[in-house]
């Protein structure tokens, strides 16, 4: 799944976050929170540069309502995400299957980005 | 001469939790407390009915038999416990508790410590007449738009009065909204005499308290990372702080038992439902979770050290639970062929049917589960529906007026005979509407509440 028109680098090679980093996440009130950690930690540089919070953005249109915020955690190798407006209200009020946002993360896991070859 | 570890056992990482684990953990090796969270953010206005039915309820009951298995225990290898299984009546649990003690013959042997102060609700009136507008963290809207709705009202109370009960001599400290953080970090306070200024000590016991209080999450439950080869999870050790005064401390498990842990099985645990993570608020501190240190110094060990904190704020957090209003959920299978594109064209039909009954619903929401019900168009994109064997059908409705929500419910079923063909999975039979409860997070003055510690004799 190539996005038309944009690259970060050229001639790279394009692969999903699933096999650069794991994730958990989990909510609080109507805001999803993905912890999205290197597998290695020399991959995180790489994390940093290229999954940027415009990028999370565009990677959820659709499912969230409101902005994307970015956390370093650079003693852990990982990233932390808010993502505000993305469980219908969230807890209780929810209708989602996911109302906690427990998988959000995995979701995230599907976002492709650029590495060397 | 350096003492021994003081070893802090998670029990329990939710109400519901494995009724096995506090039994394991107690069982299984030497340990100094066993730390039990029951409390999460809607559970106390589920209590807080129940106490309105029967004075003599509003805890956890399982709790109860759970201790009344644990007590042989708990008299024979003198660990502590710390639970927040008192909800909105820790001392009708406290008294519930001594009973069954008294019935394992343990009369004058164990004295119970019993934290109260946190629940605000008889003095929300006087409160918000005194100018605390109790503002929801998320929207800003005052207290007062949902005030003849309120249910339950608790504050947060922290790690001190827990000290303060262990302190007293309590065996078992059976407290209302103590912070799931405060239940941990309370022994290493009481244990290591740590002062209320000792920020980079209180936060080291803050994050060792966030990482045990989801239980296994920690220890390979949930865990994403390698997630086949966590070993034998029916078995699952829980996981074991072992604190050291100095701020530093290990987690593990028993040895025997099940999961693993791992530095990146315990940093999945620090990112869960983390916001700001050089800004982890609660009553006792504010943790840098930036500054963690994790070191993997042996099997299943991981070694925490750096970690720094910075002054307590001067609020506390406020839970609020509020009537919001109807909810409910229906759900039908449809089979290949064309599954997908079948409970599309049933969703269609729905809607339509609600339409024109002049339904009004807050919200209508559908999921295609085995589609798009957790990963929405990124599967789609990804070709989820193509040629699926079957895919469920989910649409839920919201409403302040729970007639219209009734009526919906009434509305799947029908579609069984007289919507799209090949549907099943409907045995369940007609949804039920449900009471939505909502959570108001808001924030008081710390001097407006007032923690109190009493004991109760066995």
């Amino acid at each position: 799944m190539r996005r038309a028109g944009r690259s970060v680098k050229p001639r790279g090679r394009r692969v999903r976050l699933v096999t650069l980093a794991h994730a958990r996440s989990g909510d609080k009130g109507d805001t999803a929170n993905v912890g999205l950690i290197a597998l290695r930690p020399k991959d995180y540089p790489l994390l940093v540069r290229q999954v940027t919070a415009a990028r999370v953005a565009r990677h959820f249109k659709g499912m969230i309502r409101g902005p994307v915020e970015r956390f370093e955690l650079p003693n852990l190798h990982a990233l932390n995400f808010l993502l505000h407006g993305a469980l219908d209200g969230g807890g209780t009020i929810s209708l989602k299957t996911d109302a906690q946002g427990k998988v959000f993360s995995t979701a995230l896991l599907r976002m492709e980005i650029e590495v060397r070859r | 001469m350096t003492r021994s570890p003081v070893r802090i056992a998670a029990g329990q990482g939710f109400w519901g939790d494995w009724l096995e684990a506090p039994y394991r953990q107690a069982t299984g090796g030497p340990i100094d407390y066993l730390m039990m969270d029951y409390l999460a953010e809607v559970t106390m206005s589920i209590l807080q009915k129940q106490k309105s039915r029967d004075p003599a309820l509003g805890y956890a009951k399982d709790f109860v038999p759970l201790m009344e298995r644990l007590l042989p225990e708990l008299a024979r290898r003198r660990f502590k416990i710390t639970a927040n299984a008192g909800g909105v009546n820790p001392r009708a649990c406290a008294q519930a508790v001594a009973d069954g003690a008294r019935r394992a013959g343990l009369a004058g042997k164990l004295k119970i410590g019993v934290v109260t102060g946190d629940d605000l609700l008889d003095r929300l009136d006087d409160l918000v007449a005194r100018g605390h507008r109790l503002e929801n963290l998320d929207t800003g809207e005052p207290i007062t738009a949902v005030r003849d709705r309120v249910l339950s009202a608790n504050a947060y109370l922290g790690a001190w009065p827990v000290v303060e009960a262990l302190r007293q001599g309590a065996d078992i400290v059976i407290t209302g909204r103590v912070t799931d953080t405060g239940l941990t970090l309370g022994p290493m306070i009481h244990e290591f005499g740590w002062a209320a200024d000792a920020w980079d000590r209180l936060a080291a016991g803050t994050v060792a308290g966030h990482t045990i209080e989801c239980g296994a999450q920690c220890s390979g439950g949930n865990c994403l990372v390698d997630w086949e080869r966590v070993p034998d999870l029916a078995n699952v050790g829980y996981p074991i702080v072992e604190a050291t005064a100095d701020g530093s401390f290990e987690i593990t498990k028993h040895p025997g038992t099940g999961g693993r842990i791992t530095v990146a099985g315990v940093s999945e645990q620090l990112v869960y439902e983390m916001g700001d993570p050089r800004s982890y608020i609660t009553p006792d501190c504010v943790a840098d979770f930036t500054t963690i240190q994790l070191e993997q110094v042996g099997k299943d060990r991981v070694r925490f050290s750096g970690i720094r904190g910075r002054p307590a704020t001067d609020k506390l957090k406020v839970s609020l639970a509020y009537f919001y209003g109807y909810k409910a959920v229906g759900t039908l299978v449809y089979s290949w062929p064309d599954a997908y594109r079948k409970a599309q064209a049933a969703d269609r039909v729905l809607r339509r049917r609600l339409a024109d009954l002049g339904l009004r619903f807050e919200a209508i929401l559908t999921e295609f589960v085995g589609v798009d019900a957790t990963h929405g168009p990124l599967a789609l994109a990804a070709g989820a529906g193509d040629d699926a064997p079957e895919v469920q059908l989910r649409v839920g409705v919201r409403s302040p007026d729970k007639a219209a929500v009734e009526r919906f419910t009434r509305e799947i079923a029908p579609l069984i005979l007289n919507g799209p063909p090949s549907v099943t999975g409907f045995a369940g039979g007609r949804p039920k509407p449900e009471e939505i409860v909502a959570y108001w997070p808001a924030l008081i003055d710390k001097r407006e509440v007032r923690p109190c510690v009493e004991l109760v004799a066995v």
